[in-house]
């Protein structure tokens, strides 16, 4: 597993950032938000950034997928960090994996393809507390005549809102099992969640509406699989965020004067920004490394992801605090960009757990501490 | 070294890996393996060799019978001509069993490759299979008394006398100095020239009458620095390394082996992990009842972690064409601090035990902040970051 990229990642990657510079510059996702359509994304993004191959590579060629696995997602998502591009591309990359993972081969040939094309959106709905716990899980799924009906509230729903469908877990048969749950069901609600970023959350609750179960079975690898590529890519959008906040840190320190010099002259400064470069350094590794284990099956993969995810999360959180103190009063407006940057890292620092949810995984899962 | 390397077929690595498995474990005495890191268990090689026994010496004549003392150096100069991946497999498969490295050196780590790249054929010749079969022990002389982290301003001079230099001066933080055979230094030969030019990389032997190295205790209590004074010590022309006046980019080149080797080895860490020192000493009831304890062991686990992650994408992309000039930097950077925390960490596990002044642990412990100021102290990298990678103007 080398950590560089290889010529067809490279490939990805300058695609990638081609096409969301010019069709998903952060101005887009600032008109969105001015929009009043808040809490939305941008469908012809979707739709262009499909067309080019984008949305889930992951997906395997026999499921109608590009089959580049997660590394290119990653590498996908932290483009899509830099411009904090609107476009439910995490929902597209877990629900795929839930899907491919649990379902039967009829339900994946049915329900992957119009994932990639764009055409269709699947939102994961895996959480039920504030704070990311996959362990508890709640909501319940019965047989019915002719299916399954779940009862519980999930929170937490990436993407959610308008998704044209979400996939859910619940406990079946004293199992943690994956439903697919219809937009507009009965017995099914979807409440919009307005958060700082802008991104489209929902609030899940089912009251014995209607869902089909993926496959069958004990469900619980293909939810760990979900998880683990879930916290690996929103690691790799925060790496993203992270260093194109610091970019732009980086040019501010060459340009604002104050006591007749450039204020990136104060070794205070340089040094900290000297730091920041260094952590930034480490964590491209992490991140990279997290996503080929992933790829590859590697017996650490999961844990890589928490390490990525909990290494992110903190570096982006100290990158932001920065990114607004070295910006001064201009920094802390909403005109100003870094404000955008802050916010979305404090979610995707959140989603599927922090650094304080993934050390304490690290430390009783692998270390047995 | 950044010689082109050609892919092998997996097959062809893996039959090299059985070879040199079933050869270590033929030849390695178990009596040396895994043994305890941080003392002074290692063969320094040199004039006078000392081993620290005789397995050691076994081990040592074995490896170098093999040219495996630099097995990725280029044969014709008494290399193991290995390539990167071999030479990976070599490492990995000695890590495996715990074998030591069978001669420390800073003329492995340091003179050779900045020779291999700027040395003449001839001190190609005459210095790299001495220090391939340990038959010379270096010392490294940058730092002076008055020239530390602004090493340019060193003012140890070296006066043209025809067919050599007269050398006069000190210097300070030699590494080994009072045991070495030579000593590779900076050395201002050109005193009316600026700061960084005039300066001289001159091999200079250190048995002669001009030449005096004291060593200096440690709070570790380790005495592997010295003070080193010259007094018109001789030295032959022949014996500048690059360009006369030039030193400065010789150094430089050397000290990125130093910095990344320095921050490879302690930021990675081997040996016994803190997790594994905290379920000893504490287990996992004890931890329950210092959740902060525990916390910063995890902690440090995971910055343990992406370090050994940081020192493998150097090596993928050193060998891919593609590292950052800026690694090295990090890596001196991130991995001497994280050491100096892991190291102090490792004593607050062992509680009272750890105190033992004649113990393990507060040996490490002492032994791993003047790492954070070797090799160009901290805020010497952060400077070289801020300036080079960042381009942040310069104080006015």
């Amino acid at each position: 597993m080398a950590l560089v990229l290889t010529q067809d990642e490279t490939m990805l990657v300058d695609s990638a950032r081609g096409l969301l510079d010019r069709e998903a510059p952060l101005t887009a996702f600032r008109a969105l938000r001015n929009s009043g359509e808040l809490l939305a994304w941008d469908r012809p993004l979707y739709g262009k950034l499909a067309e080019n191959g984008l949305v889930a590579p992951n997906v395997g060629e026999a499921d109608g997928g590009v089959g580049m696995g997660a590394a290119s997602a990653g590498l996908v998502m932290e483009q899509a960090g830099h411009v904090l591009a609107a476009a439910p591309l995490l929902s597209a990359a877990i629900s795929t994996t839930l899907i491919a993972r649990a379902a039967s081969d009829s339900q994946r040939s049915e329900l992957l393809g119009p994932v990639v094309s764009g055409q269709r959106v699947l939102a994961p709905a895996l959480d039920e507390a504030a704070r990311h716990d996959p362990a508890r899980l709640l909501t319940m799924a019965e047989k019915s005549v002719g299916g399954w009906t779940l009862t519980g509230t999930k929170t937490a729903v990436v993407d959610g809102f308008e998704a044209d469908a979400w996939v859910v877990s619940a406990m079946a048969d004293g199992a943690p099992a994956l439903f697919l749950v219809e937009k507009g069901a009965s017995g099914t609600s979807a409440e919009k969640f307005a958060a700082v970023d802008s991104r489209n959350y929902a609030k899940l609750t089912l009251s014995g509406g209607p869902a089909v179960r993926l496959g069958e079975g004990d469900a619980s690898e293909a939810l760990a699989a979900g998880l683990d590529l879930g916290r690996a890519l929103l690691a790799a959008e925060l790496l993203g965020m992270a260093d194109e906040a610091f970019a732009r840190t980086v040019a501010y320190l060459k340009e604002r004067k104050q006591f007749d010099r450039v204020i990136g002259s104060f070794q205070a400064l340089q040094h900290r920004a000297a730091r920041m470069y260094a952590r930034l350094d480490i964590a491209r590794g992490v991140v990279l490394k997290a996503l080929r284990a992933i790829d590859e099956g590697h017996a650490d993969a999961t844990w890589l992801a928490s390490l990525a995810k909990a290494t992110t999360t903190r570096l982006a959180r100290d990158v932001m605090m920065e990114a607004m103190q070295m910006h001064g009063g201009i920094g802390v407006t909403d005109d100003f960009d870094v404000g955008l940057f802050v916010k979305r890292a404090q979610s995707a620092g959140e989603l599927l757990g922090d650094d304080h949810f993934h050390t304490e995984r690290l430390a009783a899962g692998k270390w047995g501490l | 070294m950044a010689t082109a390397v050609q892919e092998r077929p997996s097959g062809e690595l893996d039959a090299f890996r059985a070879e040199v498995r079933a050869w270590l474990e033929q030849n390695c005495p178990p009596a040396i393996r895994n043994l305890p890191r941080g003392m002074d268990t290692s063969f320094w090689g040199g004039r006078n060799p000392v081993y620290p026994s005789d397995d050691h010496k076994v081990w040592f004549e074995r490896m170098a019978e093999r040219a495996w003392t630099v097995p990725t150096w280029p044969s014709q100069y008494g290399g193991g001509g290995l390539d990167a991946a071999q030479g990976r497999v070599l490492k990995q498969e000695m890590d495996r069993i715990g074998a030591p490295e069978p001669l420390a050196s800073l003329g492995i780590m340091m003179l050779g490759p900045a020779l291999l790249k700027f040395g003449t054929e001839e001190q190609k010749l005459e210095h790299i299979p001495l220090i391939a079969r340990g038959k010379i022990r270096w010392a490294q002389g940058y730092s002076e008394p008055g020239a530390g982290s602004d090493l340019a301003s060193l003012t140890t001079r070296g006066d043209d006398n025809g067919d050599h230099f007269l050398v006069n001066g000190q210097k300070i933080w030699t590494t080994y100095g009072h045991k070495a055979d030579m000593i590779f230094t900076l050395v201002r030969t050109e005193p009316d020239a600026p700061k960084h030019i005039g300066i001289s990389f001159l091999l200079i032997d250190m048995d002669q009458p001009g030449v005096e190295a004291t060593p200096i205790r440690m709070i570790s209590g380790n005495e592997h620095f010295a003070q080193t004074f010259f007094d018109n010590a001789v030295v032959p022309k022949a014996n500048i390394v690059g360009e006369r006046g030039r030193g400065w980019d010789v150094a430089k080149y050397l000290l990125t082996f130093e910095r990344s080797s320095m921050g490879q080895s302690l930021g990675g860490g081997a040996g016994k992990t803190v997790a594994d020192m905290a379920l000893d000493t504490l287990g996992r009831e004890g931890l329950a009842r210092e959740p902060g304890l525990r916390r910063e062991v995890a902690e440090t686990m995971m910055e343990t972690w992406a370090m050994q992650i940081a020192g493998e994408r150097m090596f993928d992309t050193g060998k891919a064409g593609s590292l950052s000039p800026f690694s090295p930097n990090v890596m001196k950077l991130l991995g001497t601090e994280l050491a100096a925390r892991r190291t102090r960490l490792a004593m607050t596990l062992g509680g009272f035990d750890s105190l033992d002044a004649a113990g393990r642990d507060a040996y490490e412990w002492l032994q791993a902040p003047p790492n954070c100021i070797a090799g160009g102290s901290n805020e010497v990298q952060l400077n070289v970051l801020s300036k080079r990678a960042l381009e942040l103007p310069e104080q006015k």
